[in-house]
């Protein structure tokens, strides 16, 4: 694998991210328990939108096969994405899309910190553009977290629930392979495993504040972010988010 | 137990310099997401640089049935309303 090769896969996975996220996200706009929540989800997803033009469209530069971030996002198929199976899980509950929110935030956060003083400057301008975003999001989705965990009874025990059932799907945010190994010999990115520490600080201190017990189980799922193996949502998804490039290619408005 | 958050009222500042301005309401459950909805509901596109929360129930506000009253007195003293001075030309816009 080449320095570039090495280079686009790792911008297809921060872009997957955020493109998969922000789809996620958006799929509350109209549908959030009250208004202020409704706007406040559909920012956080146009930022991740905004974020996802910025790393594809650097990917298909690196790739330099004349691919644009839209050709990415609209014309590719679920064995090409690079995302984290955790962005791609069904929203759930309204806990559960925050709990997500929360635990995505706090690796994203940390990462973009890395990221900013990156040796390669293009990597490091859209980190520095996203984290401003990202403090806020965080800022918010651990705020909700911590005010409904420790809140009703019914609102703690959907927290504790989404909780349970998000937290295998947050080790492979800390998985290394043979592209992230690339990437910190470049000085690129850090070494995904490195991120581990500061990320337990923060949600254990978030999840503590919110009464809520950390699951104690060092299970993952994987496959996402090396693309071996996605969850069958994400095809789903896929149909819903692609259909009109695929049913009208090329179209434009 | 209430099940609704309590009503916000949102003043926001346009730029350095200028006063806060009321821009509508809100409902959140503290002061806190308060101003973090009105950062999200009332901001987007760039509007601010602070914004003020204020619990709707703390505002103490005239009532309309009072406008006789409070206001009228004011209508026939046309003295007090500084249009009786020449103001010279190099003073500019007031």
């Amino acid at each position: 694998m080449t320095r570039d090769e090495a280079l686009a896969q790792f911008l297809l996975r921060m872009g997957d991210n955020t493109l998969i996220l922000g789809h996620r996200v958006s799929e509350w706009c109209g549908h959030a328990p009250v208004l202020e929540e409704d706007i406040a989800l559909a920012n956080t997803a146009l930022d991740l939108i905004g974020q996802t033009q910025m790393w594809l469209g650097l990917a298909g530069e690196v790739q330099g096969m004349g691919k644009s971030a839209d050709d990415l996002a609209f014309l590719r198929d679920v064995w090409d994405f690079r995302n984290l199976l955790l962005v791609e899980v069904p929203n759930g509950d309204f806990g559960r899309t925050l709990m997500r929110q929360c635990l995505f935030d706090a690796w994203h956060s940390i990462q973009l910190g890395h990221l900013m003083t990156s040796s390669d400057e293009r990597v490091a301008a859209i980190a520095a553009k996203a984290s401003k975003e990202v403090a806020y999001h965080l800022e918010r989705s651990a705020d909700t977290v911590v005010g409904l965990g420790d809140g009703t009874e019914e609102s703690h025990r959907r927290m504790q629930e989404a909780l349970d059932y998000l937290w295998p799907y947050v080790g492979e945010m800390f998985q290394s392979d043979e592209v992230d190994a690339e990437m910190v010999k470049a000085g690129i990115a850090p070494d995904p495993a490195s991120l581990r520490a500061d990320f337990d600080a923060l949600i254990t201190r978030i999840m503590g504040e919110a009464t809520l017990t950390i699951p104690d189980s060092a299970f993952g799922h994987k496959g996402g972010r090396t693309g071996k193996m996605h969850t069958e949502h994400l095809g789903h998804l896929l149909t819903q988010m692609q259909w009109l490039q695929r049913a009208y290619p090329g179209a434009k408005w | 137990m209430k099940n609704e958050w309590p009503l916000w009222e949102i003043f926001i500042r346009g730029q350095h310099g200028m006063s806060h301005r009321h821009v509508g309401s809100l409902h959140a459950p503290d002061a806190e997401m308060a101003i973090k909805n009105a950062r999200d509901v009332y901001t987007r596109r760039n509007e601010g640089v602070s914004i003020w929360v204020v619990e709707a129930n703390h505002i103490a506000a005239s009532s309309p049935g009072d406008k006789g009253p409070l206001y009228e007195p004011s209508e026939s003293k046309v003295y007090r309303h500084p249009t009786f001075f020449d103001i010279p030309e190099e003073v500019g816009a007031m």
